[in-house]
């Protein structure tokens, strides 16, 4: 088997990237988790705070988004 | 297509090639005049937008028909937002975010037809539209209150003692936001299409051709919803800087 060890490191490195989705999926069920535990205590104030809660997602959901970017980068620009 | 694999081999190549940039007509390279497949597609999303949105209402009915109705809907929903968020005096600026929101919803939704392109799932688009958000809303910022605007990276809610250290980390938020608000929608876009794909490509081998088929639908069913959702995050996040903005001290 030959092959460069720096194509290696990179696809090494690109796998770890994976670790970052956990990190998101983690922030981003923690954010509607919390917003259903909130809704069903009072359900009246529920309906205006959805908008919060889609950026709360978001916010969450960009640092997963980022480290898919670091995967794309170290395939293609790298 | 990743789906046309007759051997039964797996054919991932073609993953990534959805979002490559091509001449409309001829060969050659791609200068910046060249008619390609963004500029089709950007042309049919103004399309889409003004079927929706002028032909469609074009009844003005006081009872109104299915196509006016989709446009009364999306446009009260835009408006509540942005009343919501931004307040009453964020209103003015109304026009701009319902254009964008229109704009990323079409080219999501668009996007999703089968070999379609999707003009969001480029940076070069995505980042376009978040630095004109940001320069946008800086300038209504600077304008409307002038110095008093650097309010907002000095927290006065805050002990005096870590407010610098808080100033220091509100002033890098701030020039942060346009490249998440960019890379947000375009990472969604590539990462979703791309997934589609991935689940296509496994279809090449017959003993989990059906699970990839289901996969597919599903996906397909969810990209559905993010294209939604992801053009709904973009114009609120816009509500959400234009209210920093107009009311800078927190």
């Amino acid at each position: 088997m030959e092959g460069n060890i720096g194509e290696l490191g990179q696809y090494i490195g690109v796998g770890l990237t994976a670790i970052g989705m956990g990190g998101a999926a983690i922030g981003v069920g923690n954010v509607a988790g919390n917003f259903l535990a909130g809704a069903l205590r009072n359900p009246s104030a529920a309906a205006g705070q959805t908008a919060t809660l889609f950026i709360g997602m978001a916010f969450a959901e960009a640092l997963g988004i980022f480290s898919f970017l670091v995967a794309l980068l170290l395939m293609f620009a790298v | 297509m990743a789906t046309e694999a007759g051997d039964g081999g797996l054919h991932f190549d073609s993953v990534l090639s959805q979002f490559e940039v091509k001449r409309l007509f001829g060969t050659g390279p791609v200068e910046w005049y060249t008619p390609t497949n963004v500029t089709l597609w950007l042309f049919l999303i103004i399309v889409a937008t003004a079927a929706l949105l002028i032909w469609g209402t074009r009844g003005r009915s006081m009872v109104p028909n299915r196509s006016q109705s989709m446009a009364e809907l999306t446009y009260g929903m835009v408006h509540k937002m942005v009343e919501d968020i931004s307040g009453k005096d964020g209103l003015k600026y109304f026009p701009y975010i319902m254009t964008l929101f229109m704009f990323v919803l079409f080219a999501n939704f668009l996007g999703l037809l089968p070999k379609a392109f999707t003009v969001t799932s480029h940076i070069a688009v995505t980042g376009v539209l978040a630095f004109s958000v940001f320069f946008t809303v800086t300038a209504i910022g600077f304008i409307k209150h002038g110095a008093h605007f650097l309010d907002l990276f000095w927290v006065r809610s805050a002990p005096l003692a870590i407010r610098p250290v808080l100033a220091v980390i509100e002033v890098i938020s701030y020039f942060v936001r346009p490249v998440s608000h960019s890379i947000r929608l375009a990472g969604n876009m590539i990462a979703g299409h791309a997934v589609i794909k991935v689940f296509a490509a496994f279809a090449g081998i017959a003993a989990v051709a059906p699970v990839s088929i289901l996969a597919v639908v599903g996906m397909y069913a969810f990209e559905a919803l993010v294209a939604f959702i992801q053009a709904y995050v973009f114009a609120i996040l816009t509500c959400v800087y234009l209210k920093d903005a107009l009311h800078p001290s927190h």
